[in-house]
């Protein structure tokens, strides 16, 4: 154990748990827009995965890792777009079209990974990005600020979605009508678009949070996500429906899985358990939102589809 | 300034607005009056632009005018203050003013200007509010004002307040009217919804009466009275108030004493209460919803249990009983959601009366329903109580709500109860409906049930009891007699002062 309490890995644990909450935070932020505006899309894993392929396939193809964000990006809008027809205009039911959207990615981002690929390459990765002067700090520095650009971007995404939530004229009405659709539509609020707009936004992130993950890992295989996607839904709740809140819950998820990595490398886990340690994240995550979730009210309109006049 | 001419909308097998006209002047309140389901809401939903009509054209100030959302219809200086109050709980005073309005800030919000414009106007119309609270801080009378200020932010020249006073105190409905008379001074256009006579005959000056989605009459409020208005409404003349002899009271058959039943979101609805109703009575519980009554009669039945306090029938405590132990020491219960607690719309009408008998020996043979005998006692109750019902296997949804109601009555006084405790018995009730409950409620009085009716309408407590109590935060304010206190008295308890403060 007393490996495990040394400079060089509590560096490299909090740095890996950093870099692993980035998926999870785009794709929490993402789900997060959705759910305030009183929709819940439980796609996103399927959505992360399709941006994944896309991502890695891009880069695979022409070793450009911000077209292969791009990618990303293309992909998750669409699909974003396709849950916006499928919850708001069709009215289908959240809790199982979602479903649809997942298996869906599921499937046919391994079919395409076999039919282009087949046999896994490496690509290349995000480069790294030293912030000067901060990332001359000892130890914080080496955490904080040595990471790729993508890993900025994914916690500036933070404070902007706090802005937009909060801030702007589009936040309010999201809040409105998540919580009181037949109040904003009184108004001449348009809950149509308003969900539109969320659930494209939402399509973005997790789209970007499969690309980021792909060209972080520098590999695409069947499945890459592991369910991080249901996670990230699961944080949302973790995180009361706020940015800061998604933050800290992505943020213990990605440490406590860098402890368990950290412990499993340096063999103070023994191998025939690494499986049950491997639980530890998604088990830790939600005894966390057991406990923090209940004391916070979803947005009161949440899964439910609005109609005009009832 | 507003013109509606010929307008006619159907639904799925019904007309629900039937040629209408009806129009608008400036400074004047022009009120809508008819029963539920009459079509006074559909008309608003078409002025508003929540429902398109399907024949008929709306002018305003002369112009015609194509109406197809809320949108069209602010633009167009019409306003809406909806029953349901369209206001965003989590969401602050200002933000659900500015909600849908474009900012002069471009993307950001300007909370900062419309809070002050907010202030503004409520210190020309007297509608104070604090444009930094969010609303569910707020108490009922306080939303109202946002609603109203709402369209006064959006420069409303025509407002359409729908039953604004249902959920108000009687102090809280006079501060009302002053900021309505206000704008009507000031040359709005005002349209009342209500079906509450005396408020409609305060407030009005002009009254259209609906009925079955038809005009059945336009008069001034001159020379209107209340009973030419109910008759308007009805269709006949109708007694609105019941005839009654003084009661007997006999024993106490419900005491209550030291009642705490906790509320669903925590913390106590009902807090230490006392209450005694005695056999041959009708005891009346007055208050604005939401203030425990609810959660009394639920405890009564044994539907909800209470943190601590005794509750006996007729000697026996109930507290700890189940709801069918509760019933069978001689309670029946007339709940206030009567399609959610008190029938079952794809039951039959027979299925639905024999809800509370159906492990009775009489309507058994070996072990299996006698559907003989059950039928013959849906007859002989359908009958008695008037029940209108084209067959006695009728599906209970497809009954109108007046009817509903009676055949809940009538399945709950065949048991000849010890107790009956009935919450809003004839709310959405239409008035022939309402004016035969009140009748029967009496009956039962003097047939020596201990009857606790839980009202918020004014007109019936006073009309139907022998007693009033009033509810404010879960506590008894007061005990009144009806004979002799005023409205404004039961008001003033209904809004937290305590009898004695009141004389």
């Amino acid at each position: 154990m007393s490996d495990f309490f040394t400079e060089a890995v509590l560096i490299a644990t909090v740095a890996g748990g950093i870099r692993l909450a980035v998926p999870l935070l785009f794709a929490s932020l993402g789900e997060m827009f959705g759910q305030r505006s009183g929709v819940l899309n439980l796609g996103v894993d399927g959505v992360m995965l399709l941006g994944a392929f896309g991502g890695y396939y891009a880069v695979l193809k022409t070793d450009n890792v911000w077209l292969g964000l791009l990618v990303g990006v293309a992909i998750g809008v669409v699909f974003g777009l396709i849950t916006a027809v499928m919850s708001v205009t069709l009215k289908a039911e959240q809790g199982i079209s979602g479903i649809g959207i997942y298996l869906f990615g599921l499937g046919f981002s391994d079919l395409l990974f076999q039919k282009w690929v087949g046999t896994p390459l490496p690509i290349k990765a995000f480069p790294k990005i030293n912030i000067p002067v901060l990332s001359d700090i000892p130890i914080i520095g080496e955490m904080l600020f040595r990471h790729s650009a993508v890993v900025y971007i994914a916690f500036a995404a933070v404070p902007l979605s706090m802005f937009i939530i909060n801030r702007t004229n589009f936040g309010m009405k999201i809040r409105a009508v998540g919580e009181n659709p037949e109040a904003a539509d009184s108004l001449g609020v348009s809950v149509t678009k308003v969900r539109y707009a969320t659930l494209i936004i939402g399509g973005l992130l997790a789209g970007v949070a499969g690309a980021a993950l792909a060209i972080d890992l520098k590999i695409f295989q069947q499945n890459l996500t592991n369910a991080a996607g249901f996670i990230a839904i699961a944080l949302v709740y973790f995180g009361a429906w706020r940015p800061l809140g998604v933050m800290g819950g992505a943020l213990l998820y990605g440490f406590v899985n860098s402890i368990v990595l950290q412990l499993k490398t340096l063999g103070i886990i023994p191998r025939s358990w690494s499986d049950i340690a491997a639980m530890a994240p998604a088990i830790v995550t939600i005894l966390a939102l057991v406990i923090v979730a209940q004391r916070f009210k979803p947005p009161a309109a949440l899964t439910k589809p609005f109609e005009r006049g009832r | 300034m507003l013109e509606m001419r010929g307008i006619t909308k159907r639904f799925p097998g019904v007309l629900a607005s039937d040629n209408v006209d009806f129009d608008v002047f400036p400074g004047e309140v022009h009120t809508l009056l008819g029963e539920n389901g009459a079509g006074k809401s559909t008309l608003m939903k078409i002025l508003y632009g929540l429902y398109e009509a399907d024949e008929g054209e709306v002018r305003l100030h002369g112009e015609p005018l194509s109406i197809k959302n809320p949108t069209d219809a602010i633009t167009h200086g019409i306003g809406m203050i909806h029953q349901h109050f369209m206001l965003v709980p989590p969401l602050t005073v200002a933000e659900n003013v500015a909600l849908g309005l474009k900012s002069s800030r471009g993307v950001l919000t300007d909370l900062d200007a419309v809070s002050e414009r907010i202030v503004e106007l409520g210190e020309t119309y007297g509608l104070h509010v604090d444009p930094s609270a969010p609303i569910w801080q707020m108490a009922v009378g306080e939303q109202q004002r946002v609603e109203i200020i709402k369209a006064l932010y959006r420069e409303a020249k025509l407002l359409i307040l729908d039953e604004p006073t249902a959920v108000l105190t009687p102090q809280e409905v006079d501060q009302l009217f002053v900021t309505l008379r206000q704008l009507k001074d000031d040359g709005c256009g005002l349209i009342f919804i209500s079906h509450k006579l005396h408020e409609v005959l305060a407030l009005s000056t002009r009254i259209t009466v609906l009925r079955h989605g038809k005009v059945t009459g336009s008069v001034p409020v001159e020379g209107a009275t209340r009973e030419s208005l109910a008759q308007m409404m009805v269709g006949r003349a109708v007694k609105l108030a019941p005839d009654k002899t003084e009661a007997k009271p006999g024993n106490v058959a419900l005491k209550i004493r030291g009642l705490r039943v906790a509320r669903d979101r925590g913390g106590d609805g009902v807090r230490d209460l006392d209450l005694d109703v005695h056999a041959g009575e009708i005891l009346g519980v007055a208050g604005v919803s939401g203030n425990g009554q609810m959660l009394l009669a639920e405890a009564i039945a044994g539907l909800r249990a209470p943190s601590a306090g005794s509750i006996e029938i007729a000697g026996t405590e109930v507290v700890g009983m189940t709801p069918k132990q509760v019933r069978t020491t001689g309670l029946a219960y007339v709940p206030e959601k009567r399609m959610k607690d008190g029938a079952i719309g794809d039951f039959t009408v027979s299925e639905n009366i024999l809800l509370i008998d159906h492990n009775d020996e009489h309507y058994l043979n070996h072990g299996l329903f006698d559907f003989g005998a059950i039928k013959k006692h849906s007859r002989q109750l359908v009958d008695e109580y008037t029940v209108k019902t084209p067959t006695l296997d009728t599906p209970a949804r497809n009954l109108s709500g007046g009817n509903i109601q009676k055949m809940i009555i009538a399945r709950e006084l065949s048991g000849t109860p010890e107790v009956l405790v009935a919450a809003q018995p004839t709310r959405g009730v239409d008035i022939g409906a309402a004016e035969y409950i009140h009748t029967r409620l009496i009956k039962q009085r003097d047939e020596d049930t201990a009857i606790l009716m839980i009202s918020e309408d004014l007109d019936e407590v006073f009309g139907v009891s022998d007693r009033v109590a009033v509810m404010y935060e879960g506590q008894v304010m007061g005990i009144v007699d009806p004979r002799t206190a005023t409205r404004e008295e039961v008001g003033l308890m209904m809004a937290g002062v305590e009898q004695d403060e009141t004389a």
